[in-house]
């Protein structure tokens, strides 16, 4: 806080009463002698453009010491410091300090600049860790409220068959982003197969690989029926192995949203969370019919339905469970798929189990605080077809409504299959490498298939509407699938020794699936 | 009878060390140099007897300047209206231990808000005059018994320019009282041995309003808004924080990880709170209001001031607590500040998310257990009982009256 016109005046007023002793005329002399001397500093410093009453007060004042006692070092842009100031202040300093001399010096230092003052990679890496760290310490400290998280068992039934890779690396990213402990229990139809082994040993959590007798029937509603036994088997593992925590049904064709796991930690007993319906599978045809349909639906009775149809639990206006939402089958009568891989629709249970949660001490055997309103679980009867997870339940209505009493849309519903008879390479992995190989600039199909004019015009109207259904990826890989021919020579183009110009190759690839987006 | 005694007793310290534990996984209990002393209750330690200044000392100045209430300097009249109504004000100057003199002479400011100290000494000494003349208390120990509150830039050097400072020194008459300054610097002369170091006036309210839910993940590095020359009145730069503040925009204003600049932004409190270290470097004095702005906001202080005297330092462990860097290092401040191991991080952001912490740097209205206003009677509190020594036999003088600049001699 140096105020330096101020600091004149003091200086004035401090050395007028030194003066008060002389007569008035040279009182006034010294005044104008003092005025005039201050404007000469004032425009010599205006020139120069410093205040240089210190080299005159060092000039006039005292003897410059041999001694500096700091040499400050080189600073490129500035003018060379003035070493004849630092002493005077020095000498000032160390006059004046009485008691034990101090580093620290009073006076003009040099700024101080290394060689190259520009961010060095291996700090920055080392820095972003230690934000990432004192986040995540954040978030388990503050996150939810501060309680103790409780560890999340999931229940995937899942068979070896071509997608069994894409939908089970889905759900173990996700499982693997949670940030909470994760028990995986996978278990499998047809009996426990290094294929699953080998994509759930690269998730990292705990995973429990159960093996199922039976083999995955064909149709839908078998595959129900048989991923309902399996997800009982897998409860039955919570039950003996006295796992704790938050179950839920991790359907490997679901997706999960991470605040879905942030959600289910709120659940007390038995919650239920809204289940977004992916029904749409199927081709484009059936998409647009049901889509219209829809929307006269829609008009006729001007009610506020969601675009997406949501499973899930239904409150009142004071957020108590007085129902539940599920999926509104009709317009789909006669159309559904039966087959996995009929191109239609794919429907939903009526409550779909993947929409519940529970806590695993309701499947422990000693009812230690169990509530009265939940069954044993170790007498269930699986051969009464248990539909739902409330058939766990003596009292439905005390299920919970998680998610904002069931407003969020926590996860999504979906089923999309390859043909039953496709084939894909075990492990996805093509060894030993193929025997054709093919230039890559000369191939002799092009890479982009042909369109089918009819398919065009229904599209096209399809992208002007009101787009909300989801126009899933599966539709293109359905016909990656089938047109497995066509992808091939993208592999075999990466190991062609042949190939001229790789960037090439790679462009066009990455137009084609542009294009194929452009499609949808 | 024994054994169901022992017991229960071993059941309750298993009980309270459990609690703690689960306590501690926020935040750690902190201790100085002085013991486990920030949640001393000082009511019943010490006695305090408050003297009558006529008006002109104190209420005058403040009717005059009521920003006085809302600068860095505001501590002392605080300072005075806590000890007016606290428990420890004693009426009887006969059991006092203390002595407490109501003066503001920081509250003489300029249009801009800035507090000119020129006339402070002749303020102080006329002052002293009266109590000595009135009550027979500053004759009998010649003010060893007595406390100021001085919380201008230098202390009671009574001066804003270091050198002037420097050259003054602590005012004569103040040699023996304990001066209770913001200013802190060992080996400086304007830091007397018994000092108590005190945190600057920050607005508590203003800060409380500003809090943002502690989930809000601490997204930016290093945090700092500032000058980094002072054109006004270092031109030639190298004069203003010694170099350490050009040195530090010079360095680091191309690095990402250092949100540092001039700007006065204002969301300066929420960032505060988003970032993971704040700088804290030295100006023209090396405290600064950035060190309590960073305890209550939980960011990492980064102290860049040599031989620094911190706030309550028997009391605080800092160099626990904050990070010291030497201003000759300020260009490896990335490479320092990145090499500091994520577990010693974390136990740093534990220590400062301790409430009595944040309380020991507040002169929160009305005053509350625990704040500066007690950490500074816990002080004074430490310091008893007085030495025997201290008491002068009758007609012996040790301090010089008519020490100290000719201007200072003047009557005010």
């Amino acid at each position: 806080m140096k105020l330096s016109a101020l600091h004149q005046s003091y200086l004035n007023r401090r050395r007028s009463p030194l003066d008060s002793s002389a007569d008035a005329s040279s009182k006034s002399f010294l005044a104008v002698f003092w005025l005039v001397l201050h404007c000469l500093c004032c425009l010599i410093s205006l020139l120069l453009g410093f205040r240089f009453s210190r080299l005159v007060f060092f000039f006039l004042v005292s003897t410059p010491s041999s001694t500096n006692l700091y040499s400050p070092p080189f600073r490129p842009d500035l003018p060379p410091p003035r070493t004849d100031l630092n002493p005077h202040n020095a000498t000032a300093v160390e006059a004046k300090t009485s008691s034990s001399s101090s580093r620290v010096v009073v006076g003009r230092h040099g700024i101080l600049i290394r060689p190259w003052p520009h961010p060095d990679p291996v700090e920055v890496m080392k820095a972003h860790r230690i934000i990432e760290r004192v986040q995540r310490e954040q978030k388990a400290v503050f996150g939810s409220g501060g309680k103790s998280s409780r560890a999340v068992i999931a229940v995937t039934p899942t068979y070896a068959r071509t997608f069994q890779a894409l939908h089970l690396n889905g759900v173990m990213h996700s499982l693997m982003l949670a940030p909470y402990d994760v028990v995986w229990i996978v278990v499998e139809a047809g009996g426990a197969s290094n294929e699953t082994a080998s994509i759930i040993a690269k998730s990292g959590v705990r995973t429990i690989h159960v093996g199922f007798d039976q083999r995955m029937p064909n149709t839908w509603e078998d595959r129900g029926k048989v991923e309902v036994l399996m997800r009982l088997r897998a409860l039955r593992v919570v039950k003996e192995e006295k796992l704790d925590g938050v179950v839920m049904f991790a359907d490997d064709s679901n997706m999960h949203s991470m605040e879905f796991f942030d959600e289910i930690q709120n659940v007390k007993w038995f919650g239920a969370v809204s289940v977004g319906i992916l029904a749409h599978s199927g081709n484009a045809e059936e998409m647009v019919m049901s889509m219209d349909k829809r929307r006269e639906m829609e008009k006729e009775e001007s009610s506020s339905l969601s675009s997406l149809p949501v499973q899930g639990p239904a409150c009142n206006a004071t957020d108590k469970l007085i129902g539940w939402h599920v999926f509104n089958t009709l317009p789909y009568a006669g159309k559904s798929a039966v087959y996995i891989d009929d191109v239609a629709a794919v429907l939903p249970q009526k409550l779909e189990w993947c929409g519940f949660v529970l806590n695993s001490r309701i499947l422990w055997d000693e009812a230690e605080s169990k509530p009265e309103w939940v069954k044993e679980f170790g007498l269930l009867n699986e051969n009464e077809g248990v539909e739902s997870p409330l058939s766990l339940l003596n009292d439905p209505s005390m299920v919970e409504p998680l998610g904002s009493c069931g407003r969020q849309v926590l996860l999504w519903w979906l089923r999309v299959e390859a043909r039953a008879d496709s084939k894909f390479p075990p492990g996805w992995v093509i060894d030993p490498p193929l025997e054709i190989t093919v230039a890559a600039k000369r191939t002799p199909w092009p890479d982009v298939p042909p369109e089918p004019p009819t398919k065009k015009k229904d599209q096209m109207s399809l992208s002007q509407g009101n787009n909300v259904v989801v126009i899933p990826k599966q539709q293109q890989q359905q016909q990656q699938q089938r047109s497995s021919k066509v992808r091939k020579p993208k592999r075999r183009s990466k190991r062609n020794k042949h190939e001229a110009k790789p960037t090439d190759t790679t462009t066009q690839v990455s137009s084609s699936t542009k294009h194929h987006q452009e499609r949808n | 009878m024994m054994n169901r005694s022992s017991l229960s007793t071993i059941l309750l310290f298993l009980f309270f060390s459990a609690s703690s534990a689960e306590h501690n996984a926020r935040t750690e209990r902190i201790s100085g140099s002085a013991g486990d002393v920030l949640e001393d209750n000082p009511v019943g330690r010490l006695k305090v007897y408050v003297y009558e200044l006529p008006s002109k000392y104190n209420k005058k100045l403040l009717q005059k300047d009521p920003r006085c209430l809302t600068h860095m300097f505001a501590a002392e009249i605080f300072m005075h209206r806590f000890l007016l109504s606290s428990p420890v004000r004693t009426r009887n100057p006969n059991e006092a231990d203390w002595f407490y003199t109501p003066i503001y002479p920081t509250c003489d400011l300029t249009p801009t808000g800035l507090p000119l100290p020129f006339k402070s000494p002749r303020m102080m000494r006329s002052a002293i005059q009266l109590i000595s003349s009135n009550w027979p208390y500053w004759n009998r120990t010649e003010g060893a018994d007595h406390f100021f509150v001085v919380p201008h830039d230098f202390g009671a050097c009574f001066h804003y320019q270091e050198e002037k400072a420097i050259e003054r020194g602590i005012l004569p008459l103040l040699k023996r009282a304990t001066l209770v300054q913001t200013f802190g610097q060992r080996n400086h002369v304007c830091l007397d041995h018994g000092s108590i170091t005190i945190p600057p006036f920050a607005p508590p309210q203003k800060m409380q309003a500003h809090l943002i839910p502690p989930d809000i993940p601490r997204s930016i590095f290093v945090y700092f808004r500032g000058l980094f020359y002072d054109v006004n009145n270092d031109p030639e730069g190298g004069y203003y924080a010694r170099g350490a503040r050009a040195a530090v925009w010079e360095n680091f204003k191309n690095n990402p990880l250092f949100d540092i600049s001039t700007d006065h932004p204002t969301t300066y409190y929420e960032d505060m709170q988003r970032s993971i270290f704040c700088l804290c470097p030295l100006g023209w004095a090396p405290w600064s209001p950035r060190l309590v702005e960073a305890v209550v906001f939980g960011c990492i202080p980064v102290i860049i001031a040599d031989d620094i005297v911190l706030p309550f330092a028997d009391a605080i462990p800092w160099e626990e607590i904050g990070v010291f860097v030497a201003e000759k290092d300020v260009p490896e401040l990335d490479t320092i500040l990145t090499s500091i191991p994520t577990e010693v991080i974390l136990r740093k952001q534990r220590l400062l998310a301790n409430p009595s912490m944040k309380r020991a740097m507040l002169f929160p209205q009305p005053a509350q257990p625990g704040d500066a206003f007690h950490q500074i009677l816990n002080g004074l509190a430490r310091k008893l009982p007085h030495d025997r020594s201290i008491y002068l036999r009758e007609g012996e003088k040790v301090l010089n009256w008519t020490a100290g600049p000719v201007g200072d001699l003047k009557p005010w």
